[in-house]
């Protein structure tokens, strides 16, 4: 696959950047071969190919969730985002369109770190007194 | 590569990591300021200056028939708390050591949050800033040692406030002596001191190395603000065979816009 999952020369991405970008890329691939396994399986009549593919599949969704933990731990913002939209009941734009909203609004409120920046992200600390 | 020359330190990805982190688990208990005053920012490390909106007079002007105000602004203070970590500790990081010796960024750490405490509350007459406590025209209430009357104390404090047309909620900062009382001290009955205080203050309690008693003051919001340049980061001083300098900064600036909106508790 090359260096594709770079838009930007990789010599002038931070280390963390270039991580960031390898998961994102991994993460790509494991959504899709979750989906390949899925047509798989949709057309295979043969039991014993279709448990081999279920597995498989398993361990696609295994890969999956924690490159995508890792990514999360990283970005508090999109973590944020995330709580508010997986695992809720109900109208799953609904939940997206709040919890962005939320997040983006607390973000700005805490003093988020400016793009790029290499500071602590620590900003103000309002309503975390304990 | 920014000014904090990070790529030009000796550590790894996983030292950076742990040593942010660290930095931060530090900061955040003792950053006391920012739990109580409006934070504007971070507006990046060339910010050099806050705008205050007003401007002097320019006396002499070349040409006839102009006149010329030049504006009044709040250069920023920059802050740095410089440390050492040995790189043999450094190197044990990447072998997966969690026992790693960090007290010289620990310390780094707590001088750093003390100063900006410091700062907003005592204020900071060579920087150009005036604090919370000093700057407030209401008569001083002192705390004393006796945690039985901090509550009337308290009471009194958020009383003066509310007379003075200045709503809640209210926040109290306490310095270490007298929030290790406070939390120390339960009252008749076994109900907690902290707990009592904080339904009079309808704020939190936080606690405050650097301030010397207390102070009561409102966040309703605008009467207390801190603008941040860069906010706090780690950078690189240099190194050698033994050891990697390195440093905390930032840089920021504090302006009281209501000084009727606290009242000094001294120790």
């Amino acid at each position: 696959m090359g260096f594709d999952q770079y838009h930007e020369p990789a010599s002038e991405l931070p280390d963390e950047t270039r991580t960031f970008a390898r998961l994102c890329a991994s993460l790509t691939e494991e959504a899709e071969a979750i989906g390949w396994y899925e047509q798989r399986l949709a057309v295979e009549p043969e039991e014993e190919a279709r448990a081999i593919m279920r597995d498989a599949q398993g361990e696609e969704f295994k890969h999956f969730c924690m490159d995508l933990e890792f990514l999360l731990r990283r970005t508090p913002l999109w973590r944020e985002i995330a709580e508010g939209i997986l695992f809720q009941e109900g109208d799953i734009v609904e939940h997206g369109e709040e919890a962005e909203e939320e997040a983006v609004e607390d973000q700005a409120s805490r003093g988020a770190p400016l793009a790029g920046s290499e500071s602590l992200g620590i900003g103000g600390l309002r309503g975390r007194d304990r | 590569m920014s000014h904090l020359l990070r790529q030009q330190a000796p550590v790894t990805e996983k030292g950076w990591h742990l040593l942010d982190t660290e930095a931060r688990e530090r900061l955040r208990p003792a950053l006391a300021a920012r739990k109580l005053v409006d934070f504007a920012g971070p507006h990046g490390w060339e910010h050099s200056a806050t705008n205050l909106g007003r401007t002097d007079a320019v006396d002499e002007v070349t040409e006839e028939g102009v006149t010329a105000r030049q504006r009044r602004v709040l250069g920023l203070v920059e802050l740095r708390a410089p440390f050492a970590v040995a790189r043999a500790e450094l190197e044990d990081v990447n072998r997966g050591a969690e026992d790693v010796d960090l007290d010289e960024l620990d310390q780094a750490a707590l001088r750093i949050a003390r100063a900006e405490n410091a700062a907003v509350f005592n204020g900071w007459s060579a920087a150009g800033i005036s604090g919370v406590t000093e700057a407030s025209p209401h008569e001083r209430i002192t705390l004393g040692e006796d945690c039985e009357r901090y509550p009337r104390h308290i009471a009194k404090a958020v009383d003066t406030l509310r007379a003075a047309g200045i709503e809640g909620p209210y926040g109290l900062a306490l310095g270490p002596d007298a929030h290790t009382r406070v939390l120390e001290t339960g009252e008749h009955g076994g109900y907690p001191l902290l707990e009592h205080l904080r339904e009079i203050l309808g704020g939190p309690i936080v606690w405050a190395p650097a301030v010397d008693g207390g102070a009561v003051l409102s966040m309703r919001g605008g009467d207390f603000l801190f603008e941040s340049g860069e906010d706090l980061s780690i950078g690189w001083l240099d190194h050698d065979a033994d050891a990697v300098r390195l440093y905390l900064e930032e840089s920021f600036s504090f302006r009281v816009a209501t000084p009727e909106a606290a009242v000094d508790l001294p120790a």
